[in-house]
């Protein structure tokens, strides 16, 4: 898929029900690209719509307008099982809150990554994974056992359990100490180096975005952002 | 990780609850399976023992019910007898004048047909003589007819064997009429084995003895009948015991009978001394009674015939068992059970309530869990899957230990219903009724499962992602 991107999003447009009534315009994105195998950082006001976007990639939501292809794959064509698998499939998501089962041990969330997929069920890849995040002698805590940043490492072997080609990470060091910032931030580009994934990341932190070549701020693609500063400034 | 290791991680998370709730499933379907085990002992006990191989009983009017309880079951309150002449009622002429030949007695009785005897051409008549206990076991006077002729079993095809020793005989040069053979339980629990000697005490189990022992020559094979927990003994030698002959009036007799009774007397007396059981004389007809005769009817048709002719006499009356038994148990034990059934059945809906309860409360902490695993690429149907096979789970696992605890329950109890009903039901022994129980407790559990399944189902990923 060098030919072209891996992530093309055209006319993009999320409108949500506003409680007073009306609909309030978040996106507007006439167009956004990512290659595959390629490292962007997503930055932007809070409210700005980052997570409406990755939401919207991870097809958790449906926009209002336009079209979000993946691939080969158009997603606003896809029906919601089809989505579903789309996402057990083509996609890993890092979320800011690390959302790990708590019932289930390190392992077992890591094998989660992969438990949706037809045909993904390699347990020897959910070690490895763990021994490349360094938690291999972790593998039977549970979530409530590692440390915060600890368990945001198997929050990222997870994401990249069933191999996709495309990782969303929404704030994956917002709750992480500074000390353990890097270190996830490492993990997370160099195995998706490695496995050949591309990565989207959103982040606050201008020290964790300058680390990348490319660095999108939502104001500058979103007109609907434009507007709205337009009209309140 | 399939759906089954999520759903059991599930509830290995919940565990006090999940153990909590399974436990309360288990105890409903205990209840449930104990009602209906002991439903299909009393149904089997009774049916098993109601096909007899006979079809009538013949006793002293009163009670059928009391008279198929004692005739069959060996139960309920002893009952009053019939004079020895209605006995010889089912006798050919040839076989009456046998026995006043035998056993001395009026003339006339050899003269004519026995009145019912046509109807049992082709079957049998058997008398018996109940009223005295060995220990808590009744003891039965009858004649080696009882063995010779009665068959038990499914199909009725079965004889009575001996495990040890042998029948009695009619009159043995070893003890003369004072054989008994007894039940395997009677050997078992009386402690008991063949040559042996055993003193029956009169009218209940705590009633005095009598000074005449009967010696044990055969101890029966287990049958699963009430004729495990009997000693049966010669009917002969139980006329003998003190007070089983019918007090007469001398007046009433022939020549010949008071000749007879002076001789056994002169017998007795002799006998006492010399301390063998030898010399004793059998008793004149007139002496004589039963307490009740098993028939069985050449032509299973001539049943209601016998029966009718029977209860037109003044002192007798004939009651078929099976009809006996079908109205006690659909006048009392049916609807006792079916009370108890219903009563069992709502304790498994509770409990299938308190099934969807705790899933139920627990879903508003699973939200962000369900919404993790979409994010994970799981489908609508898969996290409602898990949610299902959680109320599942423990539908199964409550119900197998409810099944384990009732079953040992009841093979704990099996002593005391074997005394009950004379059958010992084993650790397995299931009955056709709770077959039906396992599927419904898990249909009950599937319908607790499906109102939280559907707030998984329904549970929106991106508003429970976040949180
Ligand atoms: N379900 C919803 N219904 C209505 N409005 C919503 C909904 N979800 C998001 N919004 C609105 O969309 C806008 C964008 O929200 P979003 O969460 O995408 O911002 P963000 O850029 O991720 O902010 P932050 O950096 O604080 O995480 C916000 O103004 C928010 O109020
Ligand atoms: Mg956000």
């Amino acid at each position: 898929m060098n030919s072209g991107a891996l992530l093309r999003i055209r006319d993009l447009k999320k409108t949500f029900a506003q409680p007073g009534g009306g609909r309030l315009t978040v996106l507007e994105v006439p167009q956004f690209e990512l290659a595959a195998g390629e490292q962007a950082v997503l930055i932007g006001r809070s409210g700005g719509g980052k997570t409406t976007l990755l939401h919207l990639i991870a097809g958790l939501t449906s926009p209002d307008e336009g079209s979000i292809r993946v691939g080969d794959i158009e997603l606003t064509g896809l029906s919601e099982s089809g989505r579903d698998r789309y996402r057990a499939a083509t996609l890993g998501y890092v979320f800011q809150t690390f959302n790990l089962l708590p019932g289930f041990s390190a392992l077992e969330n890591v094998r989660l990554g992969m438990s949706f997929a037809s045909g993904r069920h390699d347990i020897q890849r959910a070690r490895e994974l763990l021994d490349r995040v360094g938690l291999a002698e972790r593998a039977d805590y549970r979530p409530s056992q590692l440390s915060v940043g600890q368990q945001q490492r198997v929050a990222i072997a997870r994401a990249l359990a069933s191999r996709p080609r495309l990782l969303l990470a929404d704030e994956p060091t917002a709750n992480v100490d500074p000390a353990s910032q890097q270190q996830v931030i490492d993990l997370i580009r160099e195995t998706c180096r490695d496995e050949q994934v591309a990565l989207l990341l959103v982040t606050h932190t201008m020290d964790v975005a300058d680390q990348f070549d490319r660095v999108e701020n939502l104001a500058d693609i979103n007109l609907a952002f434009k507007a709205a500063a337009g009209m309140t400034h | 990780m399939n759906t089954l290791q999520i759903a059991w991680r599930n509830f290995q998370q919940r565990s006090l609850a999940s153990i909590l709730t399974t436990l309360s499933l288990a105890l409903g379907v205990a209840l449930t399976v104990a009602v209906l085990s002991v439903y299909g002992i009393v149904k089997d006990a009774f049916e098993r023992n109601a096909s007899v191989g006979y079809n009538l009983v013949v006793g002293p009017k009163g009670s059928p019910l009391q008279l198929t309880l004692n005739s069959v079951y060996y139960l309920s309150q002893p009952i009053e007898n019939l004079p020895y002449t209605q006995y010889m009622e089912f006798m050919t002429k040839e076989q009456r004048a046998e026995q006043v030949r035998r056993f001395g007695g009026p003339a006339e009785l050899a003269e004519r047909e026995g009145a019912y005897s046509a109807y049992i051409r082709g079957g049998f008549a058997i008398p018996l003589a109940l009223g005295d206990f060995f220990g808590p076991f009744r003891v039965v006077g009858t004649t080696p007819d009882f063995f010779e002729l009665l068959r038990y079993g499914p199909d009725v095809d079965q004889p009575f064997e001996i495990a040890e020793g042998r029948f009695f005989e009619e009159h043995s040069d070893q003890y003369g009429y004072f054989e008994a053979v007894v039940g395997s339980r009677v050997a078992q629990e009386m402690n008991v084995g063949v040559g042996d000697e055993f003193f029956p005490t009169h009218g209940d189990p705590t009633g005095h003895g009598h000074d005449l022992g009967f010696t044990i020559v055969g101890v029966m094979k287990p049958t699963g009948t009430p004729n495990d927990r009997v000693a049966i003994v010669n009917l002969e030698g139980f006329y003998l015991m003190g007070g089983h002959a019918k007090p007469i009036d001398e007046e009433d007799l022939s020549e010949e009978e008071k000749a007879a009774l002076a001789e056994a007397e002169t017998a007795e007396a002799e006998d006492g001394e010399a301390g063998g059981a030898a010399k004793f004389k059998p008793l004149m007809i007139r002496q004589r009674e039963v307490t009740s005769i098993l028939v069985r009817t050449g032509n299973p048709l001539f049943g209601p015939q016998i029966q009718n002719v029977v209860n037109e006499d003044i002192y007798a009356q004939a009651a078929a068992p099976v009809l006996e038994i079908n109205k006690l148990m659909n006048l009392i034990v049916v609807p006792l059970l079916t009370a108890l059934m219903v009563i069992t059945v709502i304790t498994c809906v509770v409990a299938a309530v308190g099934i969807l309860v705790s899933i139920y409360n627990s879903m508003s902490d699973r939200r962000r869990d369900i919404a993790v695993m979409r994010a994970l690429g799981a489908r609508r149907d898969t996290v409602t899957t898990v949610i299902l096979l959680e109320s599942l789970l423990i539908a199964v696992i409550g119900g197998v230990s409810g099944w384990l605890l009732a079953h040992g329950a009841i093979w704990l109890a099996g002593g005391y219903i074997e005394a009950q009903t004379g059958i010992r039901p084993g650790l397995f022994s299931t009955s056709q009724y709770e077959l039906v129980i396992l599927p419904l407790v898990l249909a009950l559990a599937a319908l607790a499962g499906l109102l939280p399944a559907m707030v998984a189902y329904r549970t929106d990923v991106t508003k429970n992602l976040s949180a």
